[in-house]
């Protein structure tokens, strides 16, 4: 019988390739092996297809004259335009869209969600319905029936159906009065921008006072008061006027006022009413996230209805809330790609189609396309992180 | 002494009944009108009712024209939905340009995938082991070549022809069935200890979730074949589905995470200390516990793929959504003020009962594998 030593420390042995540190690195060698030569052998086999078609490669035609019309655009745009102004105007077509479809579809989600646990059969149940029947529907199909099936199918031009307010509709798009500021108009704008200023010294004050004193002070009230009292007084003051430009039918079609294409309408519409439902989810699921234990303890505090919900519940359920709204407004901002298909003149389109097709230089302007997105990512991202660091849980 | 005795002559009054707390009264009561604001939103809701609900009886029944109905009927003024086209053209929206005599062989595909979905779907079914390996083995190769054709004599069918419904089915079961076990590697590798495989899935899945499907496809479109030898053709569907399954799987990926991350270290360490090596210690102790808990997410991801489907127009492929568009927009003999709109209308249903259905199920597995978490 042999006996074995104990507390021995000499390393245990273990053959070589069952050391963990070892196959670790073994690993990640092949890996890399593998991803270098794919890489390489990528590049190879386009260098090789480019040379065959005579293509040349580089981002110097960002300089040249583009050479297209696009049908809407922000900034002064002609068939003389560069390349870059081309993926400049697409940009901002993009921006624009999302901003605008971001704004409506924060309203129509926020309502909708609050609308489904409305106790209110009838109201929670058309929200429910509302929100499984746009879920479950592709975003590029309900864009084709808002192009197709009802933008496109309005009136002609000479039947146009007249909206409120001097609005018309019809198959070109909607047409509303444009609003025409006149020279006096900046006071206005000074004077908002003065009772805005205004109305954030106030609040930090009342704050103050609030933790210093316990007296409260009506700022909601008096913010609008402010809000609508200096600019009021500075319009009255000024007598800065704005003056509506109505459309106004001509021979083919409307001239003057402001003209909303068909494309752009429909992208809107579209973008909105489908990002509306994963918004209202997101925004149902934060506000069940309070526990009823909150509900109750502010109530036992002797807290007021409205005080409960802004200082108790709406706090608490933002911070559930936010995260996946923001990403709600990346999907839409990266939802927007798909006006290319109902012809809006958006980045993917302009960008990634028009000028890819005209110049062949698919991979720079596929790569400048993607990199646009992954900024907005990455943007989007950075921004959430900061917020959840700021309201994230202070844990003992 | 005195006698104090009392008894009652007279029979007690019956009280009111109670208040009914249940009943249709009381549940009106309780759901429409608790408070004057609720009463005030119950009428609002019922007039809105009121005003789109005889319309929409009108179009989708009222004055619809019937399937068996002519175009005739559909350029009525006051037509309803023109479902006669939608009868007609329904082969094109099924098998897209897939050839007319040929069209058993996608049948056959469906009735074989429903046979052998089905009882995959149902939990008391029995065999689900070579029923899995049947349908995720077998049955995409009888399918390939089924429908591809080129052997045992079946005439060949090149994948351009294929389209419609066919399309969005195979490259939904097929996108899923790659994506999900992709997703889990990735989310692996970005859990995983070693920086440079974690590098790598980061990258991936970042990048691809930062950018849309669109340019993704774009890619596949015009890129891959760049990226292929010279002369090597890159089939159109197979462009979609890389596609498709790449961009799926990065989001796949960060669902799996999600769910690994709720996994208590004590799992980790307690599958260590019985002597798992890693990928057994994946697959028996982590990953069942995982998944369960991120159900709900995977689920998302495949309605997300269906719906996603709708957008390998880009690469030339006629999925259900091109194909409708492509019927609505050129066949001129069936042109009517609510011919694409009826068009959409049936795409847009059939891609509801899909999803809806998928989300249902979803919810049901999500019940039943509840377990251990009970309260």
């Amino acid at each position: 019988m042999t006996t074995r030593e104990l507390g021995h420390n000499a390393a245990p042995r273990v053959s070589f390739f069952n050391d963990p540190v070892i196959r670790g690195i073994i690993y990640q060698v092949v890996v890399v092996a593998i991803l270098v030569g794919f890489i390489f052998w990528i590049i190879g086999n386009t260098a090789a297809n480019l040379a065959a078609q005579n293509k040349t490669t580089g981002f110097d035609f960002l300089w040249k004259t583009a050479g297209f019309d696009i049908s809407f655009t922000l900034l002064p745009w002609s068939r003389g335009s560069y390349y870059w102004e081309a993926f400049l105007v697409g940009l901002i077509n993009t921006l624009l869209v999302a901003f605008i479809g971001i704004i409506f579809a924060t309203i129509l989600g926020f309502t909708i969600g609050i609308a489904r646990l409305s106790s209110n059969f009838i109201i929670s149940s058309l929200a429910t319905v509302y929100v499984e029947l746009i879920r479950n529907i592709p975003l590029l199909l309900q864009l084709f029936f808002w192009y197709f099936a009802v933008l496109k199918a309005m009136p002609a031009v000479r039947n146009s159906i007249a909206l409120p307010l001097d609005s018309f509709i019809n198959q070109r798009g909607i047409f509303v009065p444009r609003p025409i500021p006149d020279d006096q108009f900046g006071f206005v704008w000074i004077g908002l921008a003065l009772a805005i200023a205004a109305v954030v010294f106030l609040r930090q004050w009342a704050k103050k006072r609030l933790e210093a004193t316990g007296q409260r002070f009506p700022v909601f009230l008096t913010s609008v008061v402010i809000l609508l009292g200096v600019t009021g007084l500075l319009w009255f003051i000024s007598g800065a006027s704005v003056t509506f430009e109505p459309p106004v039918l001509e021979r083919f079609n409307f001239k003057g006022g402001l003209a909303l294409p068909p494309e752009f309408a429909a992208l809107v519409f579209g973008l909105t009413i489908y990002t509306a439902a994963f918004i209202a989810e997101t925004v149902r699921g934060g506000i069940q996230s309070v526990s009823r234990g909150q509900t109750e303890a502010a109530q036992s505090l002797g807290l007021k209805d409205n005080d409960r919900l802004r200082l108790v519940i709406v706090p608490q359920a933002m911070r559930v809330i936010v995260p996946p709204l923001t990403s709600q407004y990346l999907n839409l901002t990266k939802n927007s790609s798909l006006g290319a298909a109902i012809g809006y003149p958006e980045l993917v389109n302009v960008f990634a189609g028009t000028s890819l097709n005209q110049t062949g230089r698919a991979i720079e302007c596929i790569a400048i396309t993607m990199l646009v997105y992954l900024c907005f990512s990455l943007i989007t991202s950075a921004i959430m992180n900061w917020y959840n660091a700021r309201v994230k849980l202070v844990e003992r | 002494m005195t006698d104090i005795g009392f008894v009652r002559s007279n029979l007690v009054e019956p009280r009111p009944a109670p208040v009914r707390t249940s009943g249709a009264i009381a549940w009106a009561q309780k759901n429409l009108f608790s408070t004057p604001l609720d009463t005030v939103l119950t009428i609002l809701g019922l007039l809105f009712l009121a005003w789109i609900l005889p319309p929409l009886y009108g179009f989708f029944f009222g004055n619809a024209v019937e399937p068996n109905g002519t175009v005739e009927q559909c350029r009525l003024d006051n037509a309803g939905a023109c479902w006669a086209y939608i009868a007609a053209e329904m082969e094109f929206f099924i098998y897209g340009f897939y050839d007319i005599p040929e069209q058993w062989r996608p049948n056959i595909v469906f009735a074989l995938g429903a046979a052998l979905l089905i009882p995959l779907l149902i939990p008391k079914a029995p065999f689900k082991r070579t029923n899995a390996v049947l349908f995720l083995l077998v049955y995409p190769i009888v399918t390939y070549f089924l429908l591809a054709g080129g052997v045992f004599g079946l005439k060949p069918i090149p994948t351009e022809k294929w389209g419609g419904l066919l399309v969005t089915l195979i490259l939904s079961v097929v996108g899923i069935t790659l994506s999900f076990p992709l997703g889990i590697i990735l989310a692996l590798g970005r859990q995983s200890k070693m920086p440079i495989i974690k590098t790598v899935c980061v990258g991936f899945i970042e990048l691809v979730r930062a950018v849309p499907l669109i340019t993704i496809l774009f890619m596949a479109s015009i890129m891959l074949p760049l990226f292929m030898p010279q002369g090597t053709t890159v089939d159109k569907f197979l462009r979609a589905l890389v596609g498709v399954t790449l961009f799926t799987s990065a989001y796949m990926a960060e669902v799996v995470r999600g769910g690994l991350q709720a996994i208590p270290r004590g799992q980790y360490e307690a599958a260590s200390a019985l002597g798992l090596g890693y990928w057994k210690r994946m697959w028996f102790i982590i990953l069942p516990q995982a998944l369960k808990h991120v159900i709900p997410g995977i689920v998302n991801n495949f309605i997300s793929l269906f719906k996603d489907t709708s957008l390998v127009y880009i690469v030339g492929m006629k999925d259900l959504l091109e194909a409708v568009k492509t019927k609505n927009d050129t066949a001129l003999e069936w042109q009517s003020a609510n011919t694409a709109t009826t068009g959409y209308l049936f795409a847009a249903m059939v891609f509801w009962v899909f999803c809806f259905g998928m989300s249902r199920y979803s919810i049901y597995m999500e019940r039943r594998l509840n377990t251990g978490y009970k309260r």
